[in-house]
């Protein structure tokens, strides 16, 4: 076997594992019906208010017994620990296979953002911000992104010479880094909206409906808000110095650091959409509320501008057409 | 005016001041200027690519001028971009000012002093045992807290303590930061200049730095033409390396003179030269392929002609063009409708068997020309403006040139192809040549030092939380302590927790969570 068949098949390993770790996840979140864990609760309380806890129905209907689906959570973790590693095993058999550094197109580009994402979520979950439980979101949004990226699929090979600095390693692998955390600080946002209305509609004393109740047995609104906004503090540094370090790369490639070029109009309008996100999170209650809408919204234009911006808008950027 | 007017209208202008300095505006105007920047990214944009503006008209011929009118094609610098981020600007700068007033004033004052009531405060323990004053002042210092230390009329003694100013330090050089970028885009689009060049091989066609040689220029509004640094430069070699997946390195030998001095370089992309506060980039290459023309009496002419690649193998076009032909010896006359031109496509690689004239791969695995003839007026005398790619088209439609050959004639490298009248046109060689520019931009350093200078102070400004602790005495022997966090942050309790025991050490066992300390709770 090639070093590349090594790689796609250790990639689509990877896929696999997590498929199964997200069906162990899934039965951990939906049957361990017990009060929250003792950390969880103690979380809430830096928020402003804390979880329910109410879970009434009684475990003897539930067909699986609350152990038996904290024995799936740990089988989870597990997994998703084999995954991630399989994930980097792939991606470094890929490195020493182009000997190169592995973020020359696309391709690799969504499968680094993957890998960030998931070694963010595996660090929040081993200090203990978030309970395991949640891991079947984590990997469901790292599963999607790893099954989009098969559509842009691209055999390992050489890179062209404007990619052959190492201001594209700096670059790159800071924008891999910020879009995997942002991915994670993404889950938290929309989690954190799912949760809100399901709050307001119990205190509206509404009942909630199907694809709400899901988020019954998410952590309080308030824990996973502050969770966005911290993922979000650790990821804008780093997304402006990434879009800082491919000016200085822009410049020694086409002799030009900022041209307007359609993949930094996009660039500049995450950044902008992401300062706004700050600022919405720190001024009055009203635009904090907002807020979470932004975050959203930021990780579109990020998700925008990796996909369709590389597709749809020529450009200088090579993966420009893939 | 009168006082009574004025009144009015000046508390009118403080409340659109106070508006447009306000976060909600600033907010807002962000997010405007992200929904500003859109267009530039699905229209064309004159300042990337005059040529693409150019085929949009074409292709769009009524919506193109309603479109131009309102700046889609120059969306950076027109004036709705323009008036959304100066709009930012006055509110950032108003937005600092103040704020820098603010902060310079908390800097020199001291922490203030403890609430009467601290027991409301987000922190609070009463301590069994008074604290030790020299101990508190003692811990207060061992952890950076600006410490005082107040007597009380009553007896009562207090110390408040304040730490982490630096997160409005950073926050307000951050935001000046960004003034710094603006400034110095500003300095460049005023004082930069830039020419683009084809660059063949040899030294006959090394060129010299003035705006005639450069194919396309710009220059900033406050730069004078003849201001250039004077250098030349001469392109030694070029070559390029190709795998199957496409090509892997560039490389241009170039000779540059400059004072008197010589130097050679090795131009390659993300490699740039520095001459004289200009950069020269290599930036892109192409083909130049070398033809002699002779005409029925034996007058030969020799061209390099770079052309233009059309795909990503280098299949390139271009023109040659002999507007001399004809000179007859005998007769000492020219002979009438002898100009000569070709229409040619340089095809790298040329593959027989695939059926196709355009060839797969951009190296030079077996070149040949596909070439079109005319003969008649070229119609270069005319002082129009003409492209050097191609045949000029109105003088075929006039029938003042006529076209040769119907079918094109491939001919390969030492090949030669026969005109009717007897001339003929031999395929010689193919030179390469590059495309240079030469850049100089003195807002450059001034963006890369705001570029640094939000960096640094993003980080602070982001982390560091602002936050107070007291110690009181009670003229009754008991002591409390209290703190209060300025900003967000979930690890007050932890931290003051820890203080406590410092400040106290007699204090039974202090119950610690550990949920407190979550990301981003650093100082
Ligand atoms: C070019 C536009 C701007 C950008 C990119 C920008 C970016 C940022 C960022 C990233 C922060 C985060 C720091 C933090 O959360 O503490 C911030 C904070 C802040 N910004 Fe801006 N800003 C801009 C314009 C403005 C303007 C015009 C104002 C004036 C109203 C303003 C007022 C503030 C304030 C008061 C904070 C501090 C929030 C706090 O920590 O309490 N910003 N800004």
């Amino acid at each position: 076997m090639t070093g590349a068949a090594a790689a796609n098949a250790m990639f689509v390993a990877t896929i696999l594992v997590y498929a199964a770790a997200m069906f162990a996840y899934a039965l951990e979140y939906a049957f361990d019906k017990r009060a929250p864990e003792r950390s969880e609760a103690l979380m809430a309380a830096g928020g402003e208010g804390t979880d329910g806890g109410t879970f009434a129905d009684s475990p003897s209907e539930a067909p699986v017994s609350p152990a038996a689906a904290r024995g799936a959570g740990r089988i989870g973790i597990a997994l998703t620990y084999l995954g991630t590693a399989v994930l980097a095993a792939s991606i470094i058999t890929r490195l020493i296979y182009t000997g190169r550094w592995p973020w020359g197109n696309m391709f690799e580009y969504t499968v680094g953002v993957a890998l960030a994402g998931m070694v963010t979520w595996l660090v929040l979950v081993q200090a203990g911000h978030v309970p395991r439980r949640l891991g079947l979101f984590a990997t469901f949004a790292v599963t999607m992104v790893l099954g989009t990226s098969v559509r842009v699929y691209t055999e390992a090979g050489p890179l062209v010479p404007a990619l052959d600095s190492y201001w594209i390693v700096i670059h790159v692998t800071a924008a891999v880094v910020a879009s995997g955390i942002l991915l994670i600080g993404c889950v938290f946002a929309i989690l954190h909206l799912l949760k809100r209305r399901l709050d307001r509609r119990i205190s509206d004393g509404k009942t909630a409906r199907f694809p709400l109740t899901v988020a019954e047995r998410l952590p309080a609104a308030a824990v996973l808000e502050r969770l966005t906004f911290k993922i979000h503090v650790f990821a804008f540094p780093l997304l402006t110095f990434g879009i800082f370090a491919g000016a200085v790369w822009a410049h020694f490639a086409w002799g030009r650091y900022w041209a307007w070029d359609p993949k930094e109009v996009w660039a500049f309008i995450a950044w902008v959409v992401y300062a706004a996100y700050l600022h919405a999170r720190v001024s009055g209650r009203s635009a904090r509320s907002h807020a979470p809408w932004l975050a959203v919204l930021g990780y579109a234009v990020m998700l925008f501008n990796l996909t369709a911006v590389n597709l749809v808008f020529p450009g200088l950027h090579s993966y420009a057409g893939v | 005016m009168t006082a009574r007017t004025a009144r009015p209208l000046r508390s009118f202008g403080r409340r659109w001041w106070h508006q447009l300095t306000s976060m909600r505006t600033a907010l807002l105007l962000l997010l405007a200027l992200a929904l500003a920047a859109i267009p530039g990214s699905t229209f064309p944009q004159r300042s990337i690519s005059p040529t693409d503006v150019d085929a949009y008209y074409e292709r769009h011929p009524d919506l193109a001028p309603v479109l131009d009118r309102l700046w889609a094609f120059d969306v950076y610098t027109s004036p709705w971009f323009s008036a959304i981020y100066l709009l930012l600007v006055v509110s950032l700068v108003g937005c600092i000012l103040p704020r820098l007033a603010a902060h310079l004033r908390a800097l020199r004052a001291a922490p203030p002093d403890a609430p009467k009531r601290m027991d409301i405060l987000p922190y609070h323990r009463r301590l069994e045992v008074p604290a030790d004053r020299n101990r508190a002042r003692a811990a207060l210092e061992h952890h950076r807290f600006r410490a005082v230390e107040r007597e009380h009329d009553d007896g009562t003694v207090t110390i408040a303590a304040e730490k982490g100013h630096l997160r409005e330090s950073g926050n307000l050089l951050f935001h000046a930061s960004i003034i710094l970028i603006l400034a110095g885009v500003a300095v460049g689009s005023l004082f930069s200049w830039y020419g683009n060049r084809i660059l063949s091989e040899g030294e006959q066609f090394a060129y010299c730095n003035n705006l005639q040689q450069y194919d396309e220029y710009g220059l900033g509004a406050y730069v004078e033409e003849t201001g250039l640094p004077r250098f030349c430069i001469r392109l030694d070699d070029f070559e390029a390396e190709f795998t199957d997946g496409g090509p892997t390195a560039y490389d241009a030998e170039i000779t540059y003179t400059h004072q008197g001095d010589t130097g050679t370089y090795d131009l390659r992309v993300n490699h740039p030269l520095n001459i004289d506060g200009a950069n020269v980039f290599l930036i892109g290459h192409g083909y130049t392929p070398v033809a002699t023309y002779t005409d029925r009496h034996g007058n030969t002419f020799e061209t390099h002609q770079p052309f233009l690649a059309m795909d990503d193998a280098l299949n390139s076009e271009g023109a040659f063009k002999f507007p001399d032909a004809g000179f007859d010896h005998e007769t000492g006359r020219v002979d009438p409708g002898a100009e000569t031109g070709f229409d040619a496509v340089l095809v790298p690689t040329f593959d027989d068997s695939t059926g196709m004239l355009l060839g797969a791969r951009p190296e030079l695995g077996n070149p040949v020309l596909a070439l079109t003839a005319y003969q008649g007026d070229l119609g270069m005398g005319d002082g129009l403006p003409e492209s050097v790619y191609n045949v000029d088209e109105d003088q075929i439609a006039s029938g003042d040139l006529e076209k040769l050959n119907d079918e094109v004639e491939v001919i390969g490298l030492g090949d030669t192809m026969e005109l009717p009248d007897g001339s003929t046109l031999t395929f010689d060689d193919v030179e390469q040549y590059a495309v240079l520019q030469v850049r100089h931009d003195p807002g450059g350093p001034i963006v890369l030092a705001g570029a640094l200078v939000l960096l640094v102070a993003l980080l602070p400004a982001l982390i560091v939380r602002r936050r107070r602790y007291w110690i009181r005495w009670n003229p009754d022997g008991t002591s409390e302590v209290a703190g209060l966090n300025r900003n967000d942050y979930d690890g007050l309790a932890a931290e003051c927790d820890e203080l406590t025991a410092d400040v106290a050490p007699a204090e039974p066992p202090r119950t610690r969570t550990d949920s407190e300390d979550a990301i981003g709770s650093t100082s």
